[in-house]
């Protein structure tokens, strides 16, 4: 009998129930919530007069759609759609009695920062939420991913899905990262290889030591983008740097339960002998700090390279790079360092927890920004609040970024934070598409550290000018 | 949830790849609490420009396409985003069948929750129903669920692979959660015994 992966042994805990052609329950032991996807889900379940299986198993926190600006906590202050749909997610959250971060809350923030923040994420678990992002809780050893708001409708009445299981692929990164080189990178380099539909059918499993030697911050924005790829979800076998994480947070378990727990979570990881249906391995070595040209998350590359032509492309991609370049305004042969930009976003679950500000302020420490706008905006209250402690505000205030309050903000500009037409923002977010940070505006995706570069420089920055 | 059995209706040409949940319904159409009406914002910044005025060119304004039920569209589509709003805009518009030859995972799921047939197809076959789309009002295609097959303007048939507990649900337009409720007594099963294995959740 061949060993297993850490995905099969996850998927095999939580099966509740199995059909003769493999049609599953699968049982889910967090359901994270948020305003913009369930507002739908919760109305289905009044119609039918459903109730909530396990409201102790689910978290709701408004992210999307609220303002990041000081005084949001009045609901003036929100225009009438959003102020609409973060009030129904108030009362939805009271009348089906689930746990709630509202606004006004210091721990509110990005749902996919607050969940692993406050202990509801483990290893071992299944996390879904009406996201597509959630594969970020894979971090942790956790089977976590997005589903749409039927989904979120089914797992509120009856705490499983309805899942099949997909295939196995490993990512191997193998030896350690050059200076400058960060997780964004990793994460990155390995959509530009495998493209964005490479993972579809898959769950893929991140390993060896250049992931290893991450942080769980690093490993959270690794694992964040694997729907970039296609995949269904991201994970990385748990370990000591897991369990340091996860020990003490408010909903991680205490006293005989952590031993109980972490005796298990110890036997999560991948068997020698498992069977992979796909393998792909990239040289940490080989991994430079990227950029995105196009409108495709799969559009990168190093941060030395030229724009490329659309002959270098075959089949569909063709015309779909003659459309990206087209739409973001650039012309083959330019160097990539030689564009400049306007606007930078630093935030969004992909890098808006602490070490990606720390990362960002040690770029801009003593400088100034010579863009028009640069943004900072922290995944939750509490990186705020850390980060305040740590003096990062004072230096990205001092270079000349707003300092706002935690959100999603100008990563899918559902709330007044939006890009104008034709500007051009070096963005730590996760999604470049056509119209994704405000209509006709343009996303460079990057790290933290390179958008700091592209801050104090005004256009894109090899990082290690810098350093 | 309505049923799908046959469809026969006009196949709009789209044959862009990587057509991503932004580009089907754009974020400040996500701000609303139902799941009806997203249809006129379908494929908005494509189809209008920023005065609200038609874009000509864009293949749903085409008189030919306007009334168009199916897409056939580039690799990858519906990449991006879990927003169920794509479906329920595609779905308001009146397109109850996407072919191409890959979809992305959760707005596959997402189709199939609300009556829309994805169907992914070899290559060659989605080049050949794109031809039969580019023809304009002639381009009408036949998809029958129960057989398995598509049939093109010149009469040519095409099979398709489907799952068949999703065949199933969608030849019956059946409710997940009433299907999942007939379960129960495995889910309270399987909760007594995590809850002994694993008290920490």
């Amino acid at each position: 009998m061949t060993g297993k992966t850490l995905y099969d042994k996850i998927w095999d805990a939580h099966v509740a129930h199995e059909a003769e052609d493999g049609t599953s329950l699968l049982y889910i032991d967090r359901h994270l919530v948020h305003e913009v996807t369930s507002p739908q889900a919760f109305e289905g379940l009044r119609m039918a007069g459903r109730s909530v299986r396990a409201p102790e198993k689910t978290i709701a926190v408004p992210d999307h759609n609220v303002p990041t600006t000081r005084g949001r906590d009045n609901p003036d202050q929100m225009p009438e759609d959003s102020r609409i749909q973060v009030a129904a997610l108030d009362q939805n959250a009271k009348d089906f009695g689930i746990h709630y971060y509202p606004v006004s809350d210091i721990r509110q923030g990005i749902v996919h920062i607050v969940g692993p923040e406050q202990g509801w994420t483990l290893p071992g678990m299944t996390v879904v939420c009406g996201d597509s992002h959630t594969a970020t809780h894979g971090a942790f050893g956790a089977l976590a991913h997005g589903i749409g708001t039927s989904e979120v409708e089914h797992v509120l009445a009856t705490q499983t899905l309805i899942q099949k299981k997909s295939k196995n692929m490993k990512v191997e990164i193998t030896g350690k990262l050059a200076p400058g080189v960060t997780a964004k990178d990793i994460t990155l380099s390995v959509i530009g290889k495998t493209g964005t539909a490479g993972g579809t059918g898959y769950v893929i499993e991140y390993c060896g030591e250049a992931i290893r030697d991450l942080s769980m911050e690093g490993r959270m924005t690794v694992c964040n983008m694997a729907i970039e790829g296609g995949a269904r979800a991201g994970l990385i076998a748990p370990d000591e740097k897991t369990f340091e994480y996860v020990q003490g947070r408010p909903h991680a378990p205490k006293g005989a339960q952590w031993d109980a727990a972490l005796a298990w979570w110890k036997t999560l990881y991948s068997d020698d002998d498992a069977h992979w249906d796909e393998v792909v391995t990239i040289r940490g070595e080989d991994i430079a700090p990227v950029v995105t040209w196009g409108t495709s998350p799969e559009d990168v590359l190093p941060i030395t390279a030229d724009v490329p032509a659309p002959d270098a492309f075959e089949g569909g991609k063709v015309g779909a790079a003659e459309r990206s370049l087209d739409y973001m305004g650039l012309t083959p042969g330019t160097k990539l360092s030689d564009i400049e930009v306007d606007t930078v976003f630093i935030g969004s679950c992909t890098n808006g927890r602490i070490e990606d500000l720390r990362a960002a302020a040690e770029i801009l420490k003593g400088k100034k920004i010579a863009v028009k706008r640069a943004m900072v905006v922290p995944g939750s209250g509490l990186v705020r609040l850390q980060a305040e402690e740590e003096g990062l505000a004072d230096i990205f205030k001092e270079a000349g970024f707003e300092w706002r309050l935690a959100g999603c903000s100008m990563c899918l500009a559902m709330n007044p934070d939006q890009l104008q037409p034709g500007e051009r923002c070096a963005a730590t977010s996760n999604r470049n598409f056509e119209g994704r940070q405000g209509r006709g505006g343009r996303t460079h995706l990057m790290s933290p550290a390179m958008a700091a570069a592209a801050a104090v420089t005004g256009k894109l920055t090899d990082v290690r000018e810098l350093m | 949830m309505d049923k799908f059995t046959k469809l026969t209706g006009i196949a709009a040409p789209m044959p862009l790849v990587n057509i991503d949940t932004d580009m089907i319904i754009p974020k400040q159409f996500l701000k609303t609490i139902k799941r009806s009406g997203l249809g006129v914002n379908l494929f908005d910044e494509m189809r209008y420009n920023t005065d609200g005025s038609e874009i000509a060119d864009f293949v749903l304004n085409q008189p030919a396409y306007r009334d168009a039920q199916i897409i056939v569209a580039g690799d990858n589509f519906g990449c991006g985003s879990s927003r169920e709003h794509a479906p329920w805009a595609l779905l308001d518009f009146g397109i109850r069948c996407v072919i191409s030859t890959s979809f992305a995972d959760i707005f596959y799921n997402n189709c199939f929750k609300n009556g829309i047939l994805p169907i992914v197809l070899p290559q060659e076959e989605v080049d050949k129903l794109m031809d039969d789309a580019e023809r304009g009002a002639n381009a009408v295609i036949s998809v029958d669920l129960e057989s398995q097959t598509i049939t093109g303007p010149d009469g040519g048939t095409i099979s398709f692979e489907i799952d068949p507990f999703r065949k199933h649900c969608l030849l019956n337009g059946l409710d997940d959660i009433g299907l999942t409720m007939e379960k129960v007594g495995s889910i309270d099963a399987f909760e007594e015994t995590a809850a002994q294995a694993r008290p920490w959740v």
